[in-house]
């Protein structure tokens, strides 16, 4: 069916609303997490489930893949609605069953369930404020109904109906929107500026080339609810005066691709995309670019240089990309996250927007919260929530017989901050006085077993293998810095590393070419502004206190604490532990390797790593 | 002996340019979609072989420096042929946390070869991703595509 104006669509959406809905509905999570653990598979059996049962012939039962639910740490999740249950490890063999029992009974399998029922309850819910992530669990997100029956094309309708170019984007700039791929640069200051720069051809673009690691949200963004970025981008679009868009999407992420590319052509079929759209005199065409595996690109100007098909390495922003960007031609590139955030914004207004989150960083952010931490997944929270209520409220603290040390911040440009930031709200302004960014929003829990200095190198090995070559700080400042890691890290530090990495991270963060060469050296200045101790640790006493770099500590079992489990035991490569069942263990360090297999399988704290002279 | 052989690998590069042909003949011809040729290229030969190069450099009109250049710099495009099945070991941050880094040491050990290398039949190759995305399954890796997590260094000998 072809739209052909704003009246047509809102006919179309309201008789979905009063239309038959589905009695009963399972949604199998379809984020990375699931998926990777077998959600389609699921999905697929429960499918055919229901068919076998004759269910589908009677009431409308449907089990569809949806977007991200969160709470990867326990899934493949699947979640029932109208019940709101939401059930956990769910393999092929509970398909039969919950088909039969709680998609024809409502009744849930006791089996599957945590002790939070219904699951806006669970904790690691309670807190969150689903707003960018409010479909996941709600929609199909390959169906353009879906969209269209929660309110999607809401508000380019209403643009293209009621509001001019120019208040579209005044409702962007009075909303206060940060941009949220990284430094939460205004969105609305750089909407105007294209909007006013001479041209008559302009061009929106997405990030969505998300490298960091440790970071999914984008990736669940454009596999949950594709058509929020599409809408998103029609309306800057249709502001800023282009008529052509890319979406730039890291090659790692083929469902991405897939499902944004069904949504592009659902979108033209219906009108929303192409000639004319809704009637009116504005056209749009968009098109997805395949990154090619380099997180520099991810960088703005280099983003550019690969879409017009060449390496993607930035150039000096003498010139800001709103006025010259790709070929030349004025360009808005915002993250695929703050795309989402625009439906929501003419939709509602700005000050509904500005309602959630601080007066400086107004709305939601999407958040990854990994590591070493009991409840790892996708959170969405208000921009100003603390880190610790994130840590600790949603993500339950560290694992047992862990104590929290640090959390990192914003990827490889980010940094780590310890436990004494954990009342720091997480906010753009914030994260960047305390030595960390935003970022896109990774949060990777570290605990007493995380070693700063082998995350440093970690991160500097990370980037030193991206580097993209064209400036000498970044490409040689990089390896000086990793060598002194590695170094220390293996016990060869010389006097004097700590205070030359100082010296190395100062002169790169002031003379890389661009934003990415620049920060490149936070995971390390980070560090060294809160852990020195640690590199002092393994620079003069060549001592790894939390057992992570082999040979510069020796295991030792603290027979208070040690249950008898002997898991350590089990894990032990070399054999050197020994002891009766539920005795503590003993450790003869004689034959030992210093590899902390025992303390990183240790679940009381009883493992721990000490000076090998004492 | 020396004039079979040269046969053989004429025989081979036509075959080569008459695949390229195709592959060309599905992008429009501009410069722009230099990038996503040589990934359709890559996709189909699991490497981009030099005469495939040279045709995109005067299909597209673009210099063959240019094309090299492109080809050199983008992790997803070698010059030399992929292994059949690849193994390719996340070490992401949640992975690294979670042991990635000795598991790719007993995987370089036991398989007697290193990351970005294949085994000399050239059936199984090793690679590292930055990030999958599956940290909460952490440490994780994927064997043609398919992801598999908590992995240990004897799980991940198992899936191959």
């Amino acid at each position: 069916m072809f739209l052909k104006d704003h009246r047509e669509l809102e006919a179309l959406r309201s008789g979905l609303m009063t239309g038959p809905a589905p009695t009963r509905r399972l949604w199998v999570c379809g984020g990375p997490g699931c998926l990777a653990s077998g959600a389609a598979q699921i999905q697929a059996a429960l499918a055919s489930e229901i068919k076998k049962q004759g269910l589908n012939s009677q009431i409308d039962f449907r089990a569809d893949l949806t977007g991200c639910l969160g709470l990867c740490e326990k899934g493949p999740l699947v979640g029932v609605e109208p019940e709101g249950f939401l059930l956990e490890k769910v393999s092929l063999a509970d398909c039969q069953e919950l088909v039969s029992k709680t998609l024809g009974q409502g009744r849930p399998i006791e089996r599957l369930l945590s002790g939070h029922q219904p699951i806006k309850n669970h904790p690691f819910y309670q807190p969150q404020i689903r707003q960018i992530t409010r479909r996941f669990g709600q929609i199909n997100p390959e169906s353009l109904l879906d969209y269209l029956k929660t309110g999607g094309y809401q508000a380019l309708g209403l643009a293209l109906s009621a509001l001019s170019p120019d208040q579209v984007c005044q409702m962007v700039e009075r909303s206060g929107l940060r941009g949220r791929g990284g430094g939460g640069f205004p969105a609305g200051r750089k909407w105007s500026s294209c909007r006013l720069a001479p041209g008559t051809v302009k061009y929106v673009l997405a990030n969505g080339d998300e490298g960091d690691p440790g970071a999914f949200m984008n990736r669940s963004l454009m596999e949950g609810d594709p058509l929020a970025i599409i809408e998103g981008m029609t309306l800057g679009a249709y502001a800023v005066g282009a008529n052509k868009g890319f979406i730039y999407v890291r090659h790692e992420y083929p469902l991405s691709v897939e499902r944004l590319n069904r949504a592009i052509e659902a979108a033209e079929k219906m009108g929303l995309l192409g000639k004319g759209i809704l009637g009116s005199s504005f056209s749009f065409n968009l098109e997805i670019v395949l990154g090619g595996g380099a997180f520099v690109c991810g960088e703005s100007t280099a983003l550019m240089a690969s879409i017009e098909g060449r390496e993607g390495q930035p150039r000096v922003k003498y010139v800001r990309s709103t006025q010259r960007g790709l070929w030349e031609a004025p360009t808005l590139l915002q993250n695929v996250e703050t795309w989402a955030n625009v439906p929501l914004i003419v939709e509602h207004g700005h000050e509904w927007f500005k309602s959630q989150g601080t007066s400086a960083n107004p709305g939601t952010k999407v958040f990854c919260l990994v590591g070493q931490v009991k409840r790892s997944g996708l959170v969405e929270m208000p921009l100003g929530t603390t880190i610790g209520s994130l840590v600790f409220e949603v993500g339950g603290g560290s694992p047992p017989g862990r104590s929290f040390k640090a959390v990192q911040i914003g990827g490889p440009s980010g940094g780590c901050l310890p436990e004494s930031a954990l009342d720091l709200p997480l906010d753009f302004d914030n994260l960047s006085s305390a030595g960390a960014i935003m970022g896109s929003g990774g949060l990777i829990v570290m605990d007493n077993l995380s070693c700063m200095v082998d995350v440093a190198r970690y991160f500097t090995g990370f980037l030193m293998g991206e580097s993209c070559g064209k400036c000498s700080p970044c490409r040689e400042g990089l390896t000086l810095i990793y060598r002194i890691l590695e170094g220390l890290c293996q016990g060869q530090g010389r006097p004097g590393d700590t205070l030359e990495l100082k010296k190395l991270a100062s002169l790169l963060s002031k003379t890389a070419l661009c934003g990415l060469g620049q920060s490149a050296a936070n995971p390390l200045l980070s560090t060294l502004r809160y852990f020195e101790e640690e590199y002092l640790e393994h620079e003069n006493e060549r001592f790894c206190r939390s057992g992570r770099c082999q040979g510069l500590f020796w295991p030792k079992i603290d027979p208070d604490l040690c249950s008898g489990c002997g898991l350590c035991q089990e894990a032990c490569p070399a054999k050197v532990i020994f002891g009766e069942k539920k005795q503590a263990r003993q450790i003869d360090l004689a034959n030992c390797l210093s590899c902390g297999a025992c303390l990183a399988v240790c679940p009381f704290g009883a493992a721990q790593a000490v000076r090998q002279d004492s | 002996m020396d004039s079979k052989e040269s046969m053989e690998s004429r025989e081979a590069k036509d075959s080569i340019k008459s695949q390229v042909e195709g592959l060309l003949g599905s992008r429009p011809r501009q410069a722009r979609h230099l990038l996503a040729v040589l990934q359709d290229i890559q996709a189909a030969f699991r490497y981009l072989p030099k005469e495939a190069l040279l045709m995109v450099s005067e299909k597209l009109e673009v210099s063959a420096a240019r094309v090299f250049a492109v080809a050199g710099f983008y992790k997803a495009l070698s010059f030399s042929p992929k292994a059949e099945r690849l193994l390719t070991v996340c070490q992401g941050t949640a992975c690294h946390l979670r042991g990635s880094e000795k598991l790719i040491q007993t995987l370089e050990s036991r398989l007697g070869f290193k990351i970005g290398q294949s085994s000399t039949d050239g059936r199984l190759g090793l690679e590292t991703v930055n990030c999958l995305g599956a940290c909460a399954l952490a440490p994780v890796a994927t064997v043609d595509g398919a992801v598999h997590g908590h992995l240990t260094p004897e799980k991940a000998l198992d899936l191959i």
